[in-house]
Order: C-alpha cells, then sequence, then structure tokens
C-alpha cells in the first residue's frame, strides 16, 4: 500500500461525502414535486408523459397497487427487451451484423437488465449491435435505476407517514427519477467521458494496420452515452467484454475517479432524502456513516492483500512493487483497481476495472463478501437504502429489547409482521445463493463452466451466484455463463433477488405506513448516534458472515490458506 | 393489475425513445461535434493510414520495439471458424485471462515468461506488469519500470545507447493527474512511433 | 413499601425432581411444536437418532462418537423442556399456596334476594348473579361485590397482608375476593365471576403458566428466531455439495451438530421460561397481570399518570413552619399552637405538636395536670383549641379565625400581614391555619402536603428511563404546580375530574404514547380501561379490577413504577439472551468448520483458534457447551437481566458489551474447556 494510493481513496471518499447533502437535497426536492431548475425545461415534458399514460400524478398508491405498477412496467421491460434481443438481426444499427441471441441467453440477458442486475454472459462487442445496445441495454439502464429509486423512496415514505394507507406513485417516481435525475446527469457525465476519451459515434469497427504490421480491428460504438447511465444508475453492464477495464470504456485516472463517483453519487445521497423526509438528516447520516464504515473496512482489506501480490510470484524472482498485476491495467494500479472492486460491489454495480477472478484469494473474497451482505452498502441506486432499512429494522429488533422496550424505529413500532416480511427478504439471498452453488458444484453442467480448479472453481460458481442474487452483476468472469444451465439458473437468481426482496419490502412499507407514530424519548433507543451505528454494522456482518461463513471458508480461505504454502490447482 | 398495463406500456415506449433513441443519438451529435478526435477512438494516423488507436495497446513482439503487457484475448481461428485461437491485443473481443491466483496455468505461464526476461535482462528483478495479462487485454500501457527493464535488449536490437532509450522513456513518462489519480504509465504505442523517428531498427 | 412475597430458591430441591420428570414428558410433540427452535432441533436429533441404529446394524463407523453427540442433541431438547418446567414449577409453587384457599367451599346463596333464607350450593357451582350470605369465619365462595352489609376481611390469602380490610356496600371498596375470609359481620354479596374464573382461578392458572398466551413481542421474536433457523438450514444444507465439489463427504451427524450448534437454541429453549419468569415477579410484586400483553405494554410505557394523594404526597398534611403576626415571637406562637393541638388526634394535630418539639424544643405537656378544657372541631365554629389557665386559643382556617377575632376585638383587631402570609403559603401549596390567643392573632401554622420520601428521585429515574410523570389532582392549579415542582414530576392536571383524566389519557394516547395510570374508585374504570396499562387496587371496587389489565393486592400506586421495570426487564432478558444466542455462533464455527472439513483441506485447521484436540472432541465439545449454556442460563432468565433506571444509550451499550462481547467471547473460553475435559477423560 503507498501513501499516494491511501490519498486517492480519502479524495474519493473527502468529496463523496461532500456531494451527499447536495444530491440528497435535490432528490428531496425533485420527488416532493417542488420546484427545480430543471422544471421549466422538462415540466411540460414530464405532464405529457402522464397525460399520454393516462396516470393522475396527484393520486397515490396504496403499497399494493404500487407494487403491482411497478412488476407490471417490469414485466413490459423484461418482454420488450427479450424480443429485441431475439429479433436483434433485423434491426437497424448494426453495422457488424450480429445476428439474434441464443433463447437462453436472451432469457438470462433480458432478466439481466430488467432487475439492474446487468450481469453479462456474453461479450458486449462481439454479441450486440449498436441499436441493441441504445434501444435495449441502455433504456433498461435507466428505468431499472429508476425502479429501484422509486422502491426505495416507498418504503422511507412508509416510515416518514403516520396511519397513512398510500406510499406514493410508482409512475410519478419513474418519470422524475428518469427524467429529473438519471437523465441530466447522464449527460454531463457523457461528455466529461467524452472529452477523456471514450467513443461516441455509431461507426463500424476501425480496421488499423499496427506498427509491426498487424491487422487490428478496433470496435467503436455510442460507449459514452451507456457507460455514463451504467455507472450512475449502478447497474455496471459493460460496452464491452472487458468492462470498465477495456481502454474505451475507462481511458484514464480522471475518467476512472468520475465513474466510481457516479456509482455512489445517487446510493450515499438517498441517505441524506431519507433523512430529510423522515424529519432527520442525522438519521440519513447514521445510515451513511454504517456504509461508510463497511465501505472503508472492505477497501482496506481488498487493497492490502491485492499490494502483497502474489507470494508465489514473488518466490520466482518477480518485482511486485505496487502488488498483484494479473488482470490489472497499468494505469489504475492496485489502489484504483481495489477501490474500484470495492465500491462496484458495495453497489450493486458491477462494473470492473481488473479482473476480480485474478485478484488474490483475499483480495477477491472482499467483492464476494461486499455482495453477500445483501448489496447494502450504499447498494444498488434504491436498493441499497431500502435493503440497509430492512437491516435496521433487524438490528433495532433486538438493541430494542435490550433497552426493555418493544422495540421502534424512527417512532415505528417493529412487530410480529415486519419481522415476518423482513426475515422472508432476507432470507431469499441465503436460499438462492447457497441453493444455487450447491447444485452446480454437483452437476456436470455447473462444473463445464469453470476456468479454474480446486477452490478457485468453487469461488467461481459461489461469485456468480452471489452477483446474480445480490443483482450485481459482477463476475469471476473465468466462468463460461453462456451455456443454457447458468443462463437459466442465474436468470432465477437474479428474479430471485430482485423481486422477491421487493415485494416483502413493499409489503413491509405499506405496514409502516399504517402505523400510529411514537415520538421518541429518553428510553427509546436513538439511531442516530456511534452505538447504532456500530450495531448496525455488527448485525449485517454477523447476519451474512454466519450465513456464508461455510462456503466461503471453502473457496477463498481455502485458497489463502493454500497460497501460503505455495500450493497450486 | 390490467390497469397497470396502460400506464406500464405507454411509459414504456415514451421513455425508450427519450433514453434509447434522443439521449444517444444526441451525446453522439454533440460529441461529434465537441470532441471528433476522442468520439472517434483516438485514432492514430501514419502516412494517411490509421495505424491504431493511442488508447488501445497492440502486440508488438520485434526485439526492437517496446513490449505492452500480455493479453489474453482471442480470435476466430482463420483455419476453422468455430475454433479460437489466442489472438493477444484482438480490439474487438476485450478479455482477461481470468486465472486465479493459485492457478497452475496461471504460474506455469509466468514462470516461462520470466525466464525469457531474465535472459534478456538478467540484471534487474522482472517487473510485474511485463508477466502478468491485463485486465482488457488491450492496456496501452506499461509501468515506467517496466520500459525500463526492456532497454538492454531495445539497445542491442537497434544499437542505441541505454541513455538515450531511457532519456526517452523519461519524456513519455505521464505522471498521476494532478500528481494524485492513477499511476505513472507509459504509452507503448507512442514510445515505439517515438522510438522509430528515432531511428529505424 | 411493598410486600414481596419470597421469592423460592431458584434451584429448589423440591422443584427440580418434577421438573425433570417434566422435561421429558414435555417431549410430546404437540408440546414441543409450540417452540420452532427446539421443536426443529429435536426433529433432527431424531433424524440423527434413527440415522444411528441403522449404523448400529450396517457397518456404521465411530459408533462411539455418534452416540455421544446425540445423547447431548437429546440433552438440549430436555435441558430447554427443563428450563420451562422450573419456571413453570416456581409459578405452579407460588399457585400451591393459593391454591389451599381455594378447598371446597360451601356457599349460602339467597332463596330470594329479599329473603333471609338460604339453601347450600358447593361454591363451584356458583352462577353469576346469585346471591350469597357471607358471616363471620365463612370464606367469601366467590368474586364478587357486597350489596348489603360491612365486614372485616382477610385477605392474606391473595395478599400476603395480615391486616384485615374493611369492605362494604357501595362506594369504592365493595369488591370481594373469593377465598378471602370475613372476620366479622355479615355481608351479602352479589357473585360477579362464575366458578373457574375467579380472580383467584385466574391468578391461578397465570402463575402456573397454563394459560400463558404468546405475547406480540414473543410472537415477533420467534418468527425472528425461526428466521435465522431457516438460514442455517440453508447454511448447512449445502455444505454436502461443497464438500462433494472438493472431493469428500461430511457425516450426516456431524452436519447435524453444526446446525443444532448454530440455531439459536440458547434462547429459544429459555424464551418461555423468561416470559412465565416475568410473570411470576409481577406476582412476587403482589401485582397480577391479566395477560402477557399487559406486562410487555408495562415496559413501553411512555406517561405515567399518577394520583397526588397518598402516591405522591403522604395522605396527610403537616406543619412545616409557624409564620407571627408582627410583635409576636415564635416561640409564643409554638407553645400556643402546641396547647392548642395537644388534644388534636388528627394526623395535622399531631404534625404541630411534632414541629413544636423539634424547632422549639417544647415538650409535650401532660394534659391531665394541665387542667385544660379543649375545645373541639365544629362545623358551625370551624376552629378547635384550648381553654386553659385563662387564655383562650384557638385555631382553625383563616376566615374562621379572622371573623372570630373581629367579633372581639373589632374590625381592625387582625393585622393585614395575616392575608399576605396565607396568600404566601396557598402559593407554595400548604394550607394556612390560623392561631390566635384572644383577640390576637398570633400567626399562622404552615401545612404542608409533605412529598413522600424520595419519591423525587424515583421520577428523576423515571425521566431517565423516558417515562413522564403527570400527577392528577384536585387541588387549584397554584396549589398544584407548587407540589408539583416539589415532586419533580413533569407535567400536573389540576382540579381534575375523572372524564379529565379519560381525556388526558386519550390525548396522550394521539400523539403515540403508551399511557399507565391506578385506580380504585368505578369512575376511574373508563380511564383505567382507556389506559394501555391499568393497575386497579385491590382495594377498589369491581367494575376498577374489571376495568384494569393488572391488579395491585397491596393497594400501592407508587408500585406502578416497579411494574414498568418489571415489564422492561422481560423484554431485556429477551434481547439479551437473544444478542448472547447469536454471538456464540462464531466461536461453534470456528471450532467446527475446520473439524469438519479436516480430510478434506487440513489447512482449514488454521481456523482452530481454540486448538481443539481432535476434529471429533471439537464438534463433541461445542455441542456440549450449546447444551450445557442452556443450563447455566436459566437463573438468568428466571431473574432477568438486571434493569438500571438510565437513558436506553448507556443501557444498550451496557448490555451489548456483557451480552455481545461476552456472547463472543464467553463460548471460546467455554468450549476449549470442555474439549480439554473430553480430551482428559478420553471420550473420543
Amino acid at each position: 500500500m503507498t501513501i499516494n494510493g491511501w490519498i486517492q481513496i480519502l479524495i474519493y471518499f473527502a468529496l463523496l461525502t461532500a456531494l451527499t447533502r447536495p444530491v440528497g437535497g435535490y432528490l428531496y426536492r425533485v420527488f416532493n414535486g417542488e420546484r427545480i431548475l430543471l422544471s421549466r425545461p422538462l415540466g411540460w415534458l414530464e405532464r405529457g408523459f402522464y397525460r399520454c399514460a393516462g396516470v393522475d400524478s396527484q393520486t397515490e398508491q396504496s403499497w399494493i397497487s404500487y407494487t403491482l405498477a411497478m412488476l407490471a412496467f417490469n414485466l413490459v421491460c423484461f418482454v420488450a427487451l427479450f424480443l429485441l434481443l431475439l429479433a436483434q438481426g433485423h434491426l437497424p444499427f448494426n453495422p457488424q451484423g450480429f445476428g439474434a441471441l441464443t433463447p437462453d441467453l436472451a432469457f438470462n440477458t433480458a432478466i439481466s437488465f430488467v432487475t439492474n442486475t446487468n450481469w453479462q454472459s456474453y461479450g458486449g462487442e462481439t454479441t450486440m449491435s449498436y441499436g441493441t445496445q441504445m434501444l435495449g441495454l441502455t433504456v433498461h439502464n435507466f428505468v431499472s435505476a429508476a425502479t429501484g429509486i422509486g422502491l426505495a423512496l416507498a418504503l422511507v415514505r412508509g416510515f416518514a407517514r403516520r396511519s397513512a394507507s398510500t406510499i406514493g406513485n410508482f409512475w410519478v417516481d419513474l418519470t422524475r427519477a428518469t427524467l429529473y435525475v438519471l437523465l441530466p446527469i447522464s449527460i454531463v457525465a457523457a461528455l466529461f467521458l467524452i472529452w477523456q476519451g471514450m467513443p461516441q459515434n455509431l461507426s463500424a469497427y476501425t480496421n488499423a494496420l499496427t506498427l509491426e504490421g498487424v491487422k487490428q480491428t478496433i470496435a467503436q460504438g455510442p460507449v459514452a452515452s451507456q457507460v455514463a447511465i451504467k455507472m450512475l444508475g449502478t447497474n455496471g453492464g459493460g460496452f464491452f467484454n472487458a468492462n470498465a477495464a477495456h481502454p474505451f470504456e475507462n481511458p484514464t485516472a480522471l475518467s476512472n475517479f468520475l465513474q466510481i463517483l457516479l456509482i455512489f453519487l445517487i446510493p450515499a445521497g438517498l441517505t441524506n432524502t431519507f433523512g430529510r423526509m423522515v424529519k432527520s438528516e442525522l438519521q440519513g447520516w447514521a445510515l451513511y456513516s454504517a456504509m461508510s464504515v463497511l465501505f472503508l473496512v472492505g477497501v482496506a482489506t481488498c487493497y492490502w492483500a491485492e499490494s502483497q501480490g502474489n507470494p508465489q510470484l514473488t518466490t520466482m524472482g518477480i518485482s511486485q512493487p505496487i502488488g498483484n498485476m494479473e488482470g490489472k491495467e497499468t494505469r489504475f494500479g492496485v489502489a484504483n483497481s481495489t477501490l474500484f472492486a470495492t465500491i462496484t460491489t458495495d453497489a450493486s454495480c458491477g462494473a470492473v476495472n481488473a479482473m476480480h477472478d485474478s485478484f488474490t484469494p483475499l483480495g477477491g473474497l472482499v467483492p464476494m463478501v461486499n455482495m453477500m451482505l445483501g448489496e447494502v452498502i450504499f447498494g444498488g441506486v434504491g436498493a441499497g437504502l431500502y435493503g440497509i432499512l430492512l437491516y435496521a429494522l433487524i438490528a433495532v429488533f433486538i438493541a430494542g429489547l435490550m433497552v426493555g422496550r418493544t422495540p421502534e424505529y424512527l417512532g415505528k413500532k417493529i412487530e410480529a409482521r415486519e419481522i415476518k416480511l423482513t426475515m422472508l427478504a432476507i432470507l431469499c439471498l441465503p436460499l438462492s445463493i447457497l441453493g444455487f452453488t450447491a447444485v452446480s458444484s454437483v452437476l456436470s453442467q455447473g462444473l463445464a463452466g469453470l476456468a479454474n480448479t480446486g477452490p478457485h472453481g468453487f469461488s467461481e460458481m459461489l461469485y456468480a451466484y452471489t452477483s446474480a442474487t445480490a443483482n450485481n452483476g459482477s463476475a469471476f468472469a473465468g466462468l463460461t455463463a453462456n451455456t443454457p444451465f447458468y443462463n437459466v439458473t442465474l436468470g432465477i437468481a437474479m428474479l430471485i433477488g430482485r423481486f422477491a426482496f421487493i415485494v416483502p419490502m413493499m409489503a413491509t412499507a405499506g405496514a409502516l405506513a399504517a402505523k400510529k407514530y411514537t415520538p421518541p424519548s429518553a428510553g427509546t433507543f436513538p439511531t442516530t448516534g456511534g452505538l447504532f451505528i456500530a450495531l448496525l454494522v455488527g448485525v449485517i456482518v454477523i447476519v451474512g458472515g454466519l450465513t456464508f461463513f461455510p462456503a466461503i471458508a471453502l473457496g477463498p480461505i481455502v485458497e489463502h490458506l493454500a497460497i501460503l504454502t505455495g500450493k497450486a490447482y | 393489475m390490467f390497469s397497470h398495463i396502460r400506464p406500464a406500456i405507454v411509459l414504456f415506449v415514451l421513455l425508450t425513445l427519450l433514453t434509447g433513441v434522443a439521449y444517444p443519438l444526441a451525446m453522439t451529435g454533440a460529441a461529434q461535434a465537441l470532441f471528433p478526435a476522442q468520439a472517434n477512438g483516438s485514432l492514430i494516423t501514419k502516412n494517411g493510414h490509421i495505424i491504431g488507436s493511442s488508447l488501445i495497446g497492440q502486440n508488438f513482439v520485434g526485439d526492437g520495439y517496446f513490449h505492452g503487457r500480455l493479453s489474453a484475448t482471442s480470435g476466430a481461428d482463420p483455419t476453422d471458424a468455430s475454433k479460437t485461437i489466442s489472438s493477444p491485443y484482438n480490439a474487438a473481443n476485450s478479455v482477461g485471462s481470468n486465472l486465479g491466483p493459485t492457478s497452475k496455468a496461471l504460474l506455469d505461464r509466468v514462470a516461462a515468461d520470466t525466464a525469457k526476461l531474465k535472459a534478456e535482462n538478467p540484471n534487474a528483478l522482472v517487473p510485474a506488469e511485463l508477466v502478468t495479462a491485463s485486465g482488457s487485454g488491450l492496456d496501452p500501457h506499461i509501468s515506467p519500470e517496466s520500459a525500463l527493464f526492456q532497454v538492454p535488449r531495445i539497445a542491442r536490437a537497434r544499437g542505441l545507447n541505454e541513455q538515450q532509450l531511457q532519456a526517452l522513456i523519461g519524456v513519455h513518462t505521464d505522471g498521476r493527474w494532478l500528481g494524485l489519480l492513477g499511476e505513472p504509465v507509459v504509452n507503448v504505442l507512442a514510445l515505439n512511433l517515438a522510438l522509430d523517428a528515432v531511428g529505424k531498427p | 413499601m411493598t410486600t414481596q412475597k419470597n421469592a423460592p430458591a431458584l434451584f429448589d430441591r423440591a422443584l427440580i425432581v418434577p421438573a425433570i420428570r417434566d422435561a421429558f414428558i414435555k417431549l410430546d410433540p404437540r408440546t414441543l411444536a409450540r417452540n420452532p427452535v427446539i421443536f426443529i432441533t429435536a426433529l433432527v436429533s431424531l433424524l440423527a437418532t434413527v440415522l444411528f441404529v441403522h449404523d448400529i446394524f450396517g457397518s456404521g463407523q465411530n459408533l462411539l462418537f455418534s452416540a455421544q453427540v446425540i445423547i447431548w442433541l437429546w440433552f438440549t431438547v430436555l435441558f430447554a423442556n427443563f428450563a420451562e418446567a422450573i419456571a413453570e414449577g416456581r409459578g405452579k409453587a407460588q399457585a400451591a399456596s393459593l391454591r389451599k384457599t381455594q378447598t371446597q367451599t360451601i356457599a349460602k346463596v339467597l332463596v330470594s334476594p329479599g329473603s333471609d333464607s338460604t339453601r347450600n350450593v358447593p361454591a363451584s357451582q356458583l352462577k353469576v348473579g346469585d346471591v350469597v350470605l357471607v358471616r363471620t369465619g365463612d370464606l367469601i365462595p366467590g368474586d364478587g361485590e357486597i350489596i348489603e352489609g360491612v365486614a372485616t376481611v382477610d385477605e392474606s390469602a391473595i395478599t400476603g397482608e395480615s391486616a384485615p380490610v374493611i369492605r362494604e356496600s357501595g362506594g369504592d371498596r365493595s369488591a370481594v375476593t373469593g377465598g378471602t375470609r370475613v372476620l366479622s359481620d355479615v355481608i351479602k354479596v352479589r357473585i360477579t365471576a362464575a366458578a373457574g374464573s375467579s380472580f383467584l382461578d385466574r391468578m391461578i392458572s397465570l402463575v402456573e403458566g397454563a394459560s400463558r398466551k404468546k405475547t406480540p413481542n414473543e410472537i415477533a421474536l420467534n418468527i425472528l428466531l425461526a428466521g435465522m433457523s431457516l438460514i442455517f438450514v440453508f447454511a448447512t444444507a449445502s455444505i454436502p455439495s461443497f464438500a462433494t465439489y472438493a472431493g469428500g463427504s461430511i457425516s450426516v451427524i456431524v452436519l447435524v451438530a453444526l446446525f443444532v450448534t448454530l440455531i439459536p437454541t440458547t434462547i429459544g429453549a429459555l424464551l418461555s421460561a423468561i416470559g412465565i419468569a416475568g410473570m411470576n415477579r409481577l406476582v412476587r410484586f403482589n401485582v397480577l397481570a391479566m395477560s402477557g400483553r399487559a406486562v410487555e405494554a408495562a415496559g413501553d410505557v411512555d406517561v405515567l399518570l399518577l394520583d397526588k394523594t397518598g402516591t405522591i404526597t403522604l395522605g396527610n398534611r403537616q406543619a412545616a413552619e409557624f409564620a407571627v403576626m408582627p410583635g409576636v415571637t415564635e416561640a409564643e406562637l409554638a407553645d400556643a399552637a402546641q396547647l392548642s393541638s395537644l388534644s388534636d388526634e388528627t394526623p395535622e394535630g399531631r404534625s404541630v405538636v411534632v414541629l413544636a418539639k423539634e424547632k422549639y424544643g417544647l415538650r409535650g405537656r401532660d394534659l391531665a395536670s394541665l387542667n385544660a378544657r379543649f375545645i373541639p372541631f365544629t362545623a358551625q365554629t370551624r376552629m378547635s383549641g384550648v381553654d386553659i389557665d385563662g387564655r383562650v386559643i384557638r385555631k382553625g382556617a383563616i376566615d374562621s379565625i379572622t371573623e372570630y377575632v373581629q367579633r372581639i376585638g373589632g374590625q381592625h383587631a387582625v393585622p393585614k400581614e395575616l392575608k399576605e402570609i396565607a396568600d404566601r403559603i396557598a402559593r407554595a401549596g400548604g394550607t394556612p391555619l390560623a392561631v390566635a390567643e384572644g383577640d390576637r392573632v398570633l400567626g399562622v401554622i404552615y401545612l404542608k402536603d409533605i412529598v413522600k420520601g424520595g419519591i423525587r428521585e424515583r421520577f428523576a429515574e423515571l425521566r431517565r428511563m423516558g417515562i413522564k410523570t403527570v400527577m392528577i389532582t384536585g387541588d387549584n392549579p397554584l396549589t398544584a404546580a407548587a407540589i408539583a415542582a416539589e415532586a419533580g414530576v413533569d407535567d400536573f392536571l389540576a382540579q381534575a375530574k375523572p372524564e379529565d383524566k379519560l381525556a388526558l389519557i386519550r390525548k396522550e394516547q394521539a400523539e403515540g404514547k403508551l399511557v399507565a395510570m391506578c385506580g380504585d374508585g368505578t369512575n376511574d374504570a373508563p380511564a383505567l380501561a382507556q389506559a394501555d396499562v391499568g393497575v386497579a387496587m385491590q382495594t377498589g371496587t369491581q367494575a376498577a379490577r374489571e376495568a384494569g389489565n393488572m391488579v395491585d393486592l397491596d393497594s400501592d400506586p407508587t408500585k406502578l413504577i416497579e411494574v414498568v421495570g418489571i415489564g422492561k426487564q422481560l423484554l431485556m432478558t429477551r434481547g439479551a439472551l437473544t444478542t448472547f444466542s447469536i454471538a456464540n455462533d462464531v466461536a461453534k464455527y470456528f471450532a467446527i468448520i475446520p473439524a469438519m472439513f479436516a480430510a478434506i483441506y487440513p489447512q482449514l485447521n488454521s481456523l482452530n483458534l481454540m486448538h481443539l484436540a481432535t476434529p471429533q472432541s471439537a464438534i463433541l465439545s461445542a455441542i456440549i457447551f450449546n447444551a450445557l449454556i442452556i443450563i447455566a442460563l436459566i437463573p438468568l432468565a428466571l431473574r432477568g437481566v438486571k434493569y438500571r433506571p438510565v437513558g436506553a444509550g448507556p443501557l444498550l451499550a451496557r448490555n451489548l458489551l456483557v451480552y455481545g462481547v461476552g456472547g463472543l467471547v464467553a463460548p471460546f473460553i467455554g468450549i476449549k474447556l470442555i474439549d480439554l475435559a473430553i480430551s482428559a477423560i478420553g471420550l473420543v
């Protein structure tokens, strides 16, 4: 680890912290329907959308209606994308003449983008036409992120409201999130990225004759417009196969810095929006702090582990002054690669600027654990907030008992119904991750995809199902996932991770909204101080850790112990 | 549920037009107007021919050129399209090696490359960048140490003196952005172009 | 203040033997099914047993090891049953003393309300509405209301208080309880509770735990624990596949051992014991809760409504100061005041004598030797006093004395200072009492409402607990404010009528607060019913007792504070043991995981932080620890975690440290010790 590496990490964190409040305030005003700078240029568009869709923006929905609206919209999204992928060969903007996807790949990819996972069983520049990237993938990057933001707001309204029956209007949240939040920021970010060297064209791939006289075909495309929203919406699906490691998808250290900033921008801001909505920004900062603790511990661990380099390379007399460079880009080095890896897996982004598969065992453990904790360390846009709020309910339930009161969070009593729904949501994580990993580790179809053997091969499967269930999308990319077995099982894992979590979460939102408000007293456990932050972190780590310890022990931990003894597989 | 179908379809279509058509096309137009060089892939032309992109590495193999990182990219086998073969720096199919740290394949590969590099320059430790594959397989850069490591070989091949080459590397070393972000790097293609300008091998 | 009944010793022999028997009886699946965690434990133990039997006849290996694991699995279940049984046993012991009084009584039922002729009916066949005649020495056959007569009643059977109490028809003391004995006089009682549902019956079934329903919070916690158990189902069920991938296999017995140690058996085993013990703790404080829900609600109380008289202040006012008129010495006033009060046997009168003695050293004088004539208080004069050696001393309300002095001495005989002082005293929350000798006003006795000793500290305690106290009084706002300030209550309701009380409760509840109050009169019943925790006084009316959800047998209103503490203690104990149980899992993983995969990945032995001797001893130690910790924590579950009246933050910090961090560390030590022991003995 170098001083410079740490300075970069701390600059990042300081800037993120500085942006949290302004972004949170902006989001608060947007979703509160207040007038903002963009109301004038875009207000007519918003109203036009509602008119065309027959939506009354003043009418709010119950949790059931909100959830059904969300499901209906996602169903339309899935069908549209699935058909688009199957029809690719007949559609425009396809200079390379890519044909249709296989049905299982189309199924997997459609689910992947609708669930904001953006797992890629395919390589972008060898599979997808520009038309598909724009009309299909870019669109879903926007709307799946907007969906997540809406869901988080709905849950927060559940906390903020008293004896209420409605929790907002899905169509309004969806439209506002896209129009006033995602689109404007994406436009600015895309221009910045183009300036840094990111292509934005519709030309066919370029044929070059290299200095040594070899033909080199260079992939092109409308990259920047997709990358901006891919990071901002914590989607992470790369335009190119190598994702943000590709020099076109992440040309400079500065573009890299902007991209990781975009990943956390909205999740961090939402903590503040949450605070404002429950009328105590400190509540938001408490969540922000808990997330930050987990984030910084993750970065430090990952950075430390990768800085050690591969001990087996050291014994060969190789100088690894900055650490393990297999799978990493020179311009990012170890500090920026591990920072990116931690951020992209904390948030359910999944973009990568280095190959996690080639990380040291403990370095690769960090991204895996980040996802296993349920993507609550800032997390996906919206998803991170609603995820950590459910953990907060569990934490407060246990802690609240220890202060001798029926537990309450933000003035809402936590009773059997909330605990039941929360447990239901949280349970889908281990069920899907451990269940599918167990199945694939004994089936020949599962084992066929492995690029590595031994414990690392196990880690590849575990990582894949963790990533899919957590709706992350990053991979231990050696796994050959474009097979019917993996496409289908990973597709199901993504569905479970998204919707089996969302539905009980929304039911919780409805139950909370209907509750009376209990004002806090000196006997109420304060959910803003260091104690709460420590408790929340503790519950997240303990619940996640206890669930996945055996699996982790058999993957990264065994591999770590093996590498120390010079074992290879 | 049915009452939600109409808004679902209508809003999906409208949002697709906005974010899937208007937005990327507008960005393309703006990019072509404002930053045409970058927007088209930062291409480098020499004598009217495109010789590559300043952002995309090339597979240098000659002793007289600085070599880049290892690349794990592959391409279609020209003899049998259903098979793939190793095709380093294939800029139409970016990929990393994805070998795990305890992979025998990785260790064997590193051992072989190390042996080769040690023969070239027995006096220095082999820098990690030269025996590890980049994440994209298209990394245009190497670290200054990796460039310096190759100086004896290139000096021999081109008959240049080492100080001259070291100075050239110094000129083509890009520091961190504002001295803070990223790592110091040398663009291999740019360095080799400069090398060619100094004198043909 | 409270007559706390002695708790039976934690592990009384007389309790243990039946509890052990009950532990086996509770193996009945229908009983086990009520507790999800323990039910799962029993199921997997059964599975392991069946497989073991199968292995005996097959070519099973490691039979000795398997047998030991299975034995400890069953011990885990039995210990859980034992914990519940012993808690119930302690309740039964309390109930037994109650039941003694419930021996078959013969009731004398009036043939018709008007007549005095009775027929004998066994108490168990009484119907609601029957009117019974109870004579001196009879046991009252059932709960009811006195419709005629007055009697002294010995209620020691239920209250433990030996002093008899007066019960009379009409008014607020008309309720009688079945099983209590009439010591004098004859009363007619209308039965209000059918046999089997009387107060005593309910009390017995409550303390025995027979009619115990799961409380809302207990249900929520049970769901959490079941959810955690499910997570561990996934965690352990996936292991065999993982092992297959790694090229090995894991025996079922080891998986079962891992599973049972991971699921929260500790809290699962102790959960119902905690609930029963909480109820019993209330009973020991002579408070009967009508449901566990009420006990939980007590822990959540935000606002306490307390009657001033008897709760905050002593029932009677006391002399606190002698304020003199111009030209009168204090000693002079004290002397007159004392003389006038010598024969006054009211507490106020006595307090004047006491003050004179304490402050001015005036000793009590022998009444007979003084040759004095005492003038008693009458409604007409509204004065009392004494004529002694020609001195005529009178004391009374300010206006009575003013009128008296003016009558003797004329319009100007009363100094203007009298009114000033009287006003000052009223503002300070006191009652002024003027003293005159002849036509000369000597001064004023300041009769003060005496706030109970230590009550201020109690309220400060409550404030730290986050509970707001509101004093209810019929006094005028001026006086109420003064007393409220002195007692340190947060708020007061002056000139309160019963309906004001109800309105206040509704207002607080509308703000989302939980309100507790106590009351005894029939007119308190609506408020008692409205309050979240309504503690009715045992001396109160039947209506009040029915309306409240707790009954205080001591009729001590300050008990409300203890009730809140007990409610909090109950919740805290649950939370603490849950935390402890979950924290324990970390050490168990470190014991079992390396042992489990020893054959497949020997390098995992680096995780064997405790350096346990062998894989088998590691697994056995973990499962033994898991079983024994239940027994070890039974005393804590029964006693409850100590509640300290501090803010939520410090309280949580302390409990997290003790039960969270302690829960992390304890099993590391415990498992290591057990491992040392079983290695030494050579069990595996």
